[in-house]
């Protein structure tokens, strides 16, 4: 007696062709998207992407342009050659490009820009799965890459007038040369990748981002404390702290790329380990190491160790007893 | 003890549509012509027809009944003839015997339906009854309250908590309900608590009814041991052990029970029943049901339990546009049927329909890892990778991580921003490891 139909309703138009939708509960979604998100992501580096063009000017827009066109066409490139289907409108890779421009030097050259961008995404991102399954941050994969194959050209500096400057981390480094005020460290306008310029205007886009709850506000304050923290420990002097901080790319790997979600931990306790992780380790290479810089290795090496921070902190289940 | 925005860690706050029926009284539907009175409207055992074809019943006489302990006698809820013994699906999925009654239209109640006061019980006696008159919680998951109010004797229960959180939204059934008969929810408490032989009762209300708080309030003005818990506005505030943790700060262990922590949790429309039943004699016929959604006039209707679903949907002015789901239950729990002849049984509170325009039928995108599965889940479940699991069907490993301290309220699935289908899948889990347990 029971009909895998619906009977004729009473009025017949309002019948779907006498079928109704089945399916499990919950019947309800909420408007979050995966595009969403990332469209926050690129909402929230605007401001970042305008200090870089108003200090750096034609160059730095041309290095986000090129980035962005080549992390796209090489992400749709891939999915096709993968049989995948082609989800290069949910805009990831559009953020990955973004964030590789913003970790070049002005002076890059196109083809490095385009190399970079299909390294992130191609061998770092699509290669291990794609969105979500990548174990280490696209964008700063493709840098360490660049860094790693043409070292000078990633360590030069310059402004369009063509002056290469020193960045602060690289004076206070070597002990020669003048170091900018701290507000010029603030507002912008001091030798860096593009992107790194800027502290205050990165951190108007870390805002938007926690309002916005992309981003758990913990993970860069805590980054950025142990890092200054450590420093402390380690024996950098109270006055350099500050160019620590807002130099060098603390502030735009701290609340943009060590929140990456696919990978850091995505426990909030294994959240919190992974920013000391990465305090830890940028100090750490900042004084101890060859190199000026340091957030770039110190996540990339934080990434590698997320899955296992993830298994050691797992959340207690409800009323588990231990 | 502060008793005001208690909550607990995790879930989610959802738009509550309560707006479209939270003004509106409760109106009594017509009787049907025709109720199909499924047999099996509880957790346990289902029950075996008392009654032949051709039998003439009366509104409130009992129609099925079972030997077992772990169920709850059915009732009829017209007086006319039973036209067949059929079998149904019910709302939940279960195949059910079910009892066709025509009705007569004449509403003649069985002699027995009397008043009777509290002092001539005693507690065996409140118990029996109660399974008797087909008492079954009326939240959700139909458990025969008899049951529940009986614990081993080793488990104390010193604390009484009254459901009246309604979380899931649209479904404004008890709200309504704590408005209007507020006096028979005291009574009912106070019978429960002497079920029970518990000293102390909360009610939990979420802060979104401020006016059944005050009425509750109102009501228990001078009761000592019976007090309103203001509740935070979050989902699902309601489920069992949230409410306990909220109130109490007591934590239910992970595949125990409420009465390993000295708690009961009854719904209030249960304790409005169980009023009825024990001071009035009246068995468990008729609740009330919130109809809303994408019909023309949503409605809390007073219904008769078998009563067709297209029955209330009619009373509240058909469908508005083409419907796409019928959905018995709220949005969020609810279960979708196919047929509008399904009846409402014990357990539903809510029809609410969805029109075929504003169901999405959203892409399924690769998970994103961006966490707030676990962030919103109240069993603090990492829903992510049991469902990764699940949908490679290795249950074994859902199983380790818990799959079966879910408790199915589908929060991961709505916050997921990749739409990914996170409950459903550990639902499916569950069942395949509760399977493989009963077989070894």
């Amino acid at each position: 007696m029971v009909e895998k139909t619906i009977g004729k309703t009473k009025d017949d138009s309002n019948s779907l062709d006498n079928k109704l939708i089945v399916s499990l509960s919950p019947h309800i979604r909420s408007d979050e998207s995966v595009r969403g998100i990332m469209g926050d992501v690129i909402i929230a580096l605007i401001p970042a992407m305008i200090a870089s063009i108003y200090y750096f000017g034609f160059n730095a827009f041309k290095l986000i342009l090129i980035t962005t066109i080549s992390a796209v066409c090489a992400e749709a490139f891939i999915q096709k050659l993968f049989k995948k289907p082609i989800r290069v409108n949910d805009l990831s890779a559009v953020v990955t490009g973004i964030l590789l421009a913003l970790n070049l030097p002005a002076g890059a050259p196109w083809w490095m820009a385009v190399f970079g961008a299909f390294f992130g995404i191609i061998v770092i991102k699509e290669f291990f799965g794609g969105i979500g399954s990548n174990f280490m941050n696209p964008a700063l994969g493709a840098r360490a890459a660049l860094v790693a194959s043409w070292p000078s050209l990633m360590a030069t500096y310059t402004f369009p007038d063509a002056v290469s400057s020193a960045t602060p981390l690289q004076i206070l480094k070597e002990g020669s040369g003048s170091l900018p005020t701290i507000q010029q460290m603030f507002i912008g306008n001091i030798g860096g990748v593009i992107g790194e310029t800027s502290a205050a205007l990165l951190l108007i886009g870390g805002v938007y981002l926690v309002i916005r709850k992309v981003i758990d506000w913990k993970v860069p304050t805590i980054y950025i404390g142990t890092t200054a923290l450590m420093l402390l420990l380690l024996g950098v002097d109270n006055s350099q702290i500050i160019y620590h901080i807002l130099g060098g790319g603390l502030m735009l790997g701290a609340i943009f790329m060590a929140t990456d979600y696919s990978s850091s931990p995505v426990t909030s306790k294994g959240k919190i380990i992974f920013a000391i992780g990465c305090g830890l380790l940028t100090a750490l290479f900042r004084v101890k190491g060859n190199l000026p810089e340091g957030v770039t290795y110190a996540i990339l090496i934080m990434n590698v160790a997320s899955p296992l921070i993830e298994k050691l902190t797992k959340p207690k289940v409800f009323g588990e007893v231990k | 003890m502060d008793l005001g925005k208690l909550t607990f860690k995790g879930g989610a706050s959802i738009p509550e549509f309560k707006e479209l029926t939270s003004k509106n009284p409760v109106e009594v539907l017509k009787s049907p012509k025709i109720v199909y009175i499924p047999l099996h409207q509880h957790s346990g055992s289902p029950c075996e027809p008392l009654v032949n074809v051709g039998d003439v019943v009366k509104i409130g006489q009992k129609i099925g009944s079972s030997n077992a302990f772990v169920s709850s006698s059915i009732h009829s809820s017209v007086s006319g003839v039973v036209k067949e013994i059929s079998t149904i699906y019910t709302p939940t999925g279960i195949k059910s015997k079910c009892v066709v009654i025509e009705n007569d239209g004449m509403d003649e109640m069985i002699e027995s339906i009397k008043e009777r006061s509290l002092e001539y019980y005693k507690r065996e006696e409140i118990i029996s009854t109660l399974k008797e008159m087909g008492i079954v919680g009326m939240g959700g998951a139909s458990f025969p309250t008899h049951v529940k109010f009986s614990p081993p004797e080793d488990k104390k229960i010193d604390i009484l908590i009254i459901n009246g959180a309604e979380c899931e939204p649209y479904i404004t059934a008890d709200h309504r309900l704590m408005l209007e008969n507020t006096k028979d929810i005291v009574s009912g408490i106070k019978v429960a608590m002497k079920a029970l032989n518990t000293e102390k009762a909360y009610i939990g209300i979420e802060d979104n009814k401020p006016d059944a708080i005050e009425a509750m309030k109102k009501e228990l003005a001078g009761e000592k041991n019976i007090e309103v818990a203001i509740l935070k506005t979050k989902y699902p505030q309601g489920d069992e052990k949230r409410i306990i943790d909220a109130i109490t700060n007591r934590k239910v262990p992970l595949g125990g029970l409420p009465m390993d922590v000295g708690c009961v949790v009854s719904n209030v429309a249960t304790i409005k029943a169980i009023n009825d039943a024990i001071l009035k004699g009246k068995p468990l016929y008729e609740r009330i049901v919130t109809v809303t959604g994408s019909v023309n006039n949503p409605k809390n209707l007073l219904v008769r339990i078998g009563t067709p679903i297209e029955d209330l949907i009619e009373a509240c002015g058909g469908f508005k546009g083409k419907p796409g789901k019928i959905i018995i239950g709220g949005p969020m729990m609810g279960i979708a049927q196919f047929d509008l002849k399904t009846p409402i049984v014990k357990g539903s509170n809510g029809v609410l329909v969805q029109a075929l325009d504003e169901i999405k039928n959203e892409e399924v995108l690769p998970c994103i890892k961006c966490g707030k599965c676990i962030d919103v889940c109240p069993s603090r479940l990492e829903p992510l990778f049991i469902s990764s699991y699940s949908l490679k069907d290795n249950y074994s490993k859902c199983d380790e991580l818990n799959a079966l301290a879910c408790v199915e309220c589908g929060a991961c699935s709505y916050i997921c921003p990749a739409k990914r289908p996170l409950a459903e899948s550990i639902k499916i889990a569950k069942r395949e490891i509760t399977a493989k347990r009963k077989k070894s």
